[in-house]
């Protein structure tokens, strides 16, 4: 079976909602829409205060190239446009929105009745360009977390041309459920999915990378695309971190992304299965980014599941609908245990990137004591960028960025290998960032 | 409701610790000291008990009394530096030669550059190399096996294989592989018995404690420069400290190299050192002297064989 070729490591999986049918919450009275919640320039609001908006109006264009607009998931009144705090309690610019019962009532009757905007002629004479322009107004950005707008790694530079689409459905990291419930509700919808992001960018061929924790997922699209030519399925080995898009691609087709190159040096154009849905329901249905998956889940929730949520729900929502927050709760994630980001304020509002809300009691929450290195070289089998982790981390805290430098600290993609491996329990991860940080600063400077 | 933590990713964590490595490679030389003990009977034990409390009070004096910080001896490291100090010893050294092994072991090989991880060297190699260069006579008279175990002091002692070979006393051709394997040999404490020491090999593999590199490759590079040589490598391979070296001394996590193509280097040049010395040095037996050299190299080997990047490979 295949897989990527260097380091990586194996925590215990802990998909406690493996199996878990999607619940769909019902969608919130009031929310709060971020203007920056995906990579690139934040969204600039086009709406004013006491507007009143539908369910699915863009509320906030894109504020740039790279940069994706902002919808809202229900209809009402905008209420304010100010900060708010966000999932690390930073006061970040939102647009406030409210329904009163008339428009939550029409919303819930159009969210139940959905009515298609392109029949199958109208999907097949769609040209590759007005696909793009499609996803890019329906403000789509990678859902597997990273949120990178999906229109822009679909116009690589002119000097790359993209032979293959690559579909990240390995959820690699541990607990997290959500794109494995979608691939099994709804295949049909993400094999549309593909096939538009394939001609979105001229190929005829298209790759599903899913890790063999899933095999029923593995055997849903494979019986879906039995006699398909253009898409197929490829089951890859457990290891993580086999989502990162450098591992992805060499795990599937072979070859590695060159340092510091784009990921379409390769000819690979790789896509998140959840955004491939969301491209699905874009064309189709017209719908632009409202709602995505989510995970809630820990070792002492009371009901963990896989939530449909609007973006800009209170994550605090969230919680309650898996059961509330636990008696010992000491530690909020969002995303996964590998690489997610703690939540300070769990009134903060969903985002795009919200792939999971992961609860730690007390004792998963604590940082084992710090032990002398032993030269073990662990941390260096589980770099799967081939770098040597012990050394970074020395260099970092020794302030000798030249050397850092050289030793390449910049292709760390910080995926928390070292740090999960390290039997001295030593934070090697926590002083590489802050080298990568430092030294990609000193790179920036000098060019400039 | 609480204060909820904040901290960097990742949020979980092996559950493999620093102790326990130590202790897995504790548990992989039960069989050699089980061996021990039966060849050498009261000797042996008497020899090991000696090495470990040795080098676990020096420690914890240095520790405590001398740097003021807590010792940390649950993590088994002064443990695993006293066997491994006694099993290369032979069996009816005097206690006090013993306990001299232990404090320059731990004091000089280990604490002195900083304690754990800090060594350059393996800290057992420099006990032991020390003890040989300063009593000679008694680290080389070696216990005869299953001969007077009960008697810790007056055994019947006889030259080691490589020895009587070295002397021209037997032909290389006429060394009973079978004994070898076995165990039924004169030598230190724990290289008697090629089987028990494989046996903890296949333990500190499944357990991924070490990896196949640094003790493979010793044992390949001896045998194919012996063979060159003209001499017999199954002899060399099964004699000795070879295996002992090779699965428990030379892939000692601090003074063994980071990389995988740079463990290679490590220990092909340790067989072949090795081979050298047996061959064409002063002692019978090369294999201590062989780590300890390439423990001083462990550092720049570490500086010219990296790991390959990824995504370097294509670019020039």
């Amino acid at each position: 079976m295949k897989t990527f070729s260097k380091g990586g490591v194996h925590p215990p999986e802990q998909k406690l909602t493996a199996g878990k049918k999607i619940i769909t919450l019902d969608l919130p009275g009031e929310v709060a829409l971020l203007l920056g919640q995906h990579i690139g320039a934040p969204a600039k609001p086009v709406v004013a205060k006491g507007d009143k908006v539908k369910r699915g109006d863009m509320i906030a264009e894109a504020g740039g190239f790279v940069s994706a607009p902002v919808h809202t998931p229900i209809s009402g009144t905008v209420v304010k446009i100010d900060t708010v705090k966000n999932q690390q309690g930073l006061a970040v610019p939102a647009v406030f929105i409210k329904a009163d019962a008339e428009d939550a009532a029409a919303d819930a009757e159009a969210r139940a009745n959905l009515k298609p905007l392109r029949d199958d002629a109208a999907i097949a004479a769609l040209k590759d360009n007005e696909i793009k322009d499609i996803i890019k107004n329906a403000g789509i950005v990678g859902l597997g977390g990273a949120t990178f707008p999906t229109h822009v790694k679909l116009s690589p530079p002119p000097e790359f041309k993209a032979e293959v689409v690559i579909i990240n459905a390995v959820e690699c990291e541990p607990y997290i459920t959500a794109d494995h419930a979608l691939m099994m509700e709804f295949p049909d919808e993400i094999i549309e999915g593909v096939r538009l992001l394939s001609r979105a960018v001229n190929v005829n061929r298209a790759i599903i990378g899913i890790e063999a924790n899933k095999p029923d997922a593995i055997a849903l699209l494979q019986e879906k695309l039995a006699g398909a030519t253009d898409i197929e399925v490829c089951p890859l080995k457990v290891k993580y971190p086999q989502g990162g898009e450098k591992q992805l691609i060499e795990a599937v087709i072979g070859r590695e992304v060159p340092s510091g190159a784009l990921p379409i040096a390769t000819g690979a154009v790789v896509q998140n299965v959840a955004t491939a849905y969301a491209v699905h329901r874009a064309v189709r249905y017209g719908e632009n980014l409202t709602e995505r998956l989510a995970t809630v889940t820990g070792p002492g929730v009371s009901a963990p599941g896989n939530f449909k949520i609007a973006i800009g729900t209170p994550l605090s929502a969230l919680i309650a609908a898996a059961g509330g927050l636990p008696e010992d709760t000491a530690k909020v994630i969002g995303g996964g245990p590998m690489m997610g980001r703690t939540i300070d304020n769990i009134e903060a509002p969903a985002v795009k990137g919200t792939s999971a809300l992961l609860i730690f009691g007390e004792d998963d929450s604590k940082r084992r004591p710090v032990e002398n290195c032993i030269r073990c070289a662990k941390c260096v089998d589980a770099c799967p960028m081939g770098l040597e982790p012990y050394l970074l981390s020395t260099l970092s805290r020794l302030k000798r960025w030249d050397d850092a430098e050289t030793e390449k600290i910049v292709n760390c993609v910080e995926c928390g290998s070292c740090s999960f491996i390290c039997p001295a329990s030593r934070p090697l991860l926590d002083y590489i960032r802050l080298g990568k940080t430092t030294v990609m600063a000193a790179i920036r400077s000098r060019k400039s | 409701m609480q204060k909820l933590f904040i901290s960097l990713s990742p949020h979980v964590h092996t559950t493999n610790t620093v102790s326990r490595c130590m202790w897995n490679v504790v548990i992989a030389l039960v069989p050699a000291l089980l061996c021990a003990l039966y060849f050498f009977g009261i000797g042996a034990a008497i020899v090991i008990a000696t090495a470990v409390v040795g080098c676990v009070l020096t420690e914890y004096i240095i520790t405590r009394y001398m740097l003021h910080q807590p010792a940390q001896l649950a993590n088994g490291a002064a443990v695993l530096t006293g066997i491994l100090l006694g099993f290369n010893l032979p069996s009816n050294l005097p206690v006090w030669i013993v306990l001299i092994g232990s404090v320059v072991a731990i004091g000089i090989g280990k604490m002195a550059f900083g304690g754990l991880g800090c060594n350059i060297f393996n800290p057992a190699l420099v006990g032991r190399v020390f003890l040989l260069l300063s009593f000679p006579v008694q680290m080389t008279t070696w216990p005869k096996p299953l001969v007077n175990t009960m008697n810790y002091t007056d055994a019947t002692t006889g030259a080691t294989i490589l020895s009587q070979i070295k002397q021209g006393l037997i032909e290389p051709e006429k060394v009973d592989l079978i004994t070898n394997l076995l165990g039924q040999m004169g030598g230190s404490l724990g290289e008697v018995s090629a089987i028990a020491l494989l046996i903890g090999f296949i333990y500190l593999l499944c357990t991924r404690v070490i990896t196949w590199h640094i003790p493979v490759s010793i044992i390949a590079a001896a045998g194919i420069f012996s063979l060159c040589i003209g001499a017999n490598p199954l002899v060399h391979i099964f004699s000795g400290g070879l295996l002992l070296g090779a699965i428990f001394m030379a892939t000692d996590y601090v003074t063994s190299p980071m990389s995988h193509r740079g463990m290679l280097l490590y220990g092909a040049m340790i067989g072949i050192i090795t081979i050298i010395i047996r061959q064409w040095g002063a002692y019978p037996e090369g294999m201590s002297f062989a780590i300890l050299l390439m423990n001083g190299f462990t550092p720049l080997i570490n500086r010219y064989f990296k790991p390959a990047k990824f995504g370097e490979r294509s670019k020039k």
